[in-house]
């Protein structure tokens, strides 16, 4: 038996003991138990968050997912699964319909009235860090690793992940300046909606080699044209389909008519990268990936 | 004196008064029955196939170990308060916008024109906002349901500087009460749009959520706390609606009437302000409820408030528990915020019911 056994509530165990009667007529209650404890993990797993999908996905313990919460949208397959809404917006009847005996949720979690309902029926619940960091990745790979009972999968993954990213970071060795990097979240309105300090925009930036121009705040907040024009980003970072003005031909007419925008040095060059939302902020298995590309984007003439 | 208030009554309706006190009464009926119907399906409805019936079936008689823990908490800690929470709600914000309608004499008035929707959003945004940070020592103190008791607090500190700010010399001015309620409404937005602005993404979402109203989150201490409230002040309603029928004359026609209209004032503001903040407090915003089911039962059954308020009571709550059911089914096992499909479902059907006997419309 193994840890994670032994880490469950009291009433999950008692969950099986009333199910265990239910079957009665057809099997004796104490093997059924007995059953069920040799294969030790969770059978149903809920997962709520990208990177935590991802990190199941990534340990190859997908055929064991009933489940997702609307951020998850990789890989493309793990959206055939039921989608149980956004993180922040639980029923505690919808996660419930998918009947798992285990859910890995992503931090900040909510309601906390609907994670409180959730948590008295004994379906095992365990928070995973929102850790926008390269330990946060390894601390979270363990954790979901142990939790599904194969944390030498775990141990693999996690080196596979560091081995991705140390690679992609070597590459920034030859790198002559930093360039200085603005991450637009959104462009609603022409208001610019830029990343601050302390974000998983602003932290994928400073890894694949980008300095971030905004240091003044953390978090994502609207700047100013004036704040636009003075902090002098040479390259913008969106995610896909952000401030895309639908033109194949100029997919950044958007930009280039902006008053502020198109005076920085970034659009005056066309050095505006889009890339996907989740692989560039998840901070996932897949950060190795999202900084190399990034990097490659932002030097790839350099190195 | 009664005699003459139904007197009035009769006079405003018309001259089918008659039929129409027994149509109204037959329609309250209706409404009962199909209440009951509409709270069974509440309770049977619901993402997980747990049966409601074998569930509490088996409870009552003593098979308890028929019933798995899962299945116990879906119908008895998430079915039922919710089903218990939306009657209540509905009821509340439609017998309120019925009570203010009549009140102000003002076909657009509803439950929120005494200041509580802007003062309960305002106390929901500013712990949702800064309840992890500043407020934090507050926030414990109140556990998980810091953001209700904000927006029931708010929402009562508004309605109390309205009605204040609106009386002078004894007497409020229902005027100045609309118009103060504007400006307060501005300031309440004014700090509203400043606390976004520190909001970081996830906050933003939730007060996006907020504003449209849920009662997904529904649990039995939400219940017992907003019960002692709202279930008093629906039994006392009805025994306004003299005085709510001797207003819609006017208010001077109403104290010749023998209606104490100050008093009679300040206990409708009150018991509405009371009644919708906790509604709010513990749903968020779900908006329209207030004002298109007593319009619908107006146009339906007149506007006699001895029929119109326990009918709005009840029309009230079948609206809210049949918008949460479509609520929860229509995206699961995900959920629509509620405010959403009351506005969509409810909003198409009070035109067309607006289209059909405009020539009707009458406060």
């Amino acid at each position: 038996m193994t840890q994670t056994m032994m880490k469950k509530p009291r009433g999950l165990k008692r969950r099986f003991l009333l199910q265990s009667a239910l079957v009665a007529l057809l099997s004796s209650p104490l093997a059924t138990y007995l059953t069920h404890a040799e294969g030790t993990e969770a059978k149903r797993v809920l997962a709520i968050g990208g990177a935590v999908t991802e990190i199941v996905y990534a340990l190859g313990e997908q055929d064991r997912l009933v489940g997702r919460d609307s951020t998850s949208s990789y890989p493309p397959e793990a959206t055939a699964l039921p989608d149980v809404g956004y993180i922040r917006a639980l029923s505690p009847e919808g996660v419930l319909s998918v009947k798992p005996d285990l859910i890995l949720a992503r931090e900040n979690n909510g309601p906390p009235e609907a994670v409180e309902v959730l948590r008295s029926t004994g379906v095992r619940w365990v928070d995973v860090a929102d850790d926008f960091t390269l330990a946060g990745i390894s601390e979270n790979i363990a954790i979901i690793a142990a939790e599904l009972g194969v944390p030498e999968k775990g141990e693999a993954l996690k080196k596979k992940v560091a081995a991705d990213i140390a690679r992609a970071r070597a590459k920034l060795a030859s790198i002559e300046r930093r360039h200085k990097v603005m991450f637009v979240l959104a462009l609603t309105d022409d208001k610019v909606n830029a990343a601050g300090k302390n974000t998983a925009a602003g932290n994928i930036v400073e890894l694949a080699g980008g300095d971030n121009v905004i240091t003044e705040f953390s978090g994502y907040k609207q700047i100013s044209n004036e704040a636009v024009i003075e902090a002098a980003p040479e390259v913008i970072v969106m995610m896909n389909g952000r401030g895309d003005s639908g033109d194949h031909q100029s997919p950044n007419a958007l930009l280039e008519a902006h008053p502020a925008l198109s005076m920085t040095p970034a659009v005056r060059n066309g050095r505006i990268i889009r890339m996907d939302g989740l692989l560039l902020l998840g901070f996932g298995p897949r950060t190795g990936e999202a900084i190399s590309k990034l990097a490659d984007a932002f030097y790839g003439h350099e190195h | 004196m009664s005699i003459s208030l139904d007197a009035v009554a009769t006079q405003r309706a018309g001259s089918d008064a008659g039929d129409r006190s027994v149509f109204a009464r037959r329609i309250i009926l209706v409404l009962a029955v199909t209440l009951l119907l509409t709270a069974v399906l509440s309770l049977a409805s619901g993402a997980t196939d747990t049966s409601a019936v074998s569930v509490v079936w088996a409870l009552l008689t003593g098979q308890d170990d028929l019933v798995s823990a899962v299945e116990r908490v879906v119908i008895l800690d998430i079915r039922m308060p919710r089903t218990l929470l939306g009657m209540m709600i509905g009821a509340s914000l439609a017998v309120s916008g019925a009570t203010m309608q009549g009140l102000f004499r003002n076909p657009l008035a509803d439950p929120g024109i005494v200041g509580v929707s802007a003062g309960a959003g305002l106390g929901a945004v500013t712990f949702i906002v800064l309840g992890g940070s500043v407020l934090a020592p507050v926030a414990a103190l109140f556990g998980i349901y810091h953001v209700p008791f904000a927006a029931f607090l708010g929402g009562l500190a508004f309605t109390f500087a309205l009605y204040r700010i609106s009386t002078s010399n004894g007497r409020t001015s229902v005027a100045t009460m609309l118009l103060a309620g504007i400006a307060l409404g501005a300031m309440a937005g004014a700090f509203i749009g400043l606390l976004v602005f520190w909001a970081d993404d996830e906050q933003l979402r939730d007060l996006t959520f907020w504003g449209l109203g849920s009662v997904a989150g529904a649990t039995w201490p939400k219940v017992l706390a907003v019960a002692p409230i709202i279930v008093p002040i629906l039994v006392f309603a009805p025994f306004m609606a003299r005085g709510l029928n001797a207003m819609t004359l006017g208010e001077a026609t109403a104290q010749h009437l023998g209606i104490h209209v100050q008093v009679f004032k300040r206990v409708a503001i009150v018991m509405v302000a009371a009644a919708t903040g906790a509604a709010v407090a513990v749903s968020g915003g779900i908006g329209f409820v207030g004002i298109v089911v007593p319009h619908l039962l107006r146009l339906s059954i007149g506007p006699d408030h001895r029929y119109l308020l326990p009918a709005c009571a009840l029309l009230g709550a079948i609206m809210l528990l049949f918008a949460d059911a479509v609520a929860r089914q229509i995206v699961a096992p995900a959920e629509l915020p509620i405010g959403i499909v009351t506005a969509t479902v409810g909003a198409p059907f009070f035109l067309w019911i607006l289209l059909r006997r405009r020539g009707l419309m009458d406060i």
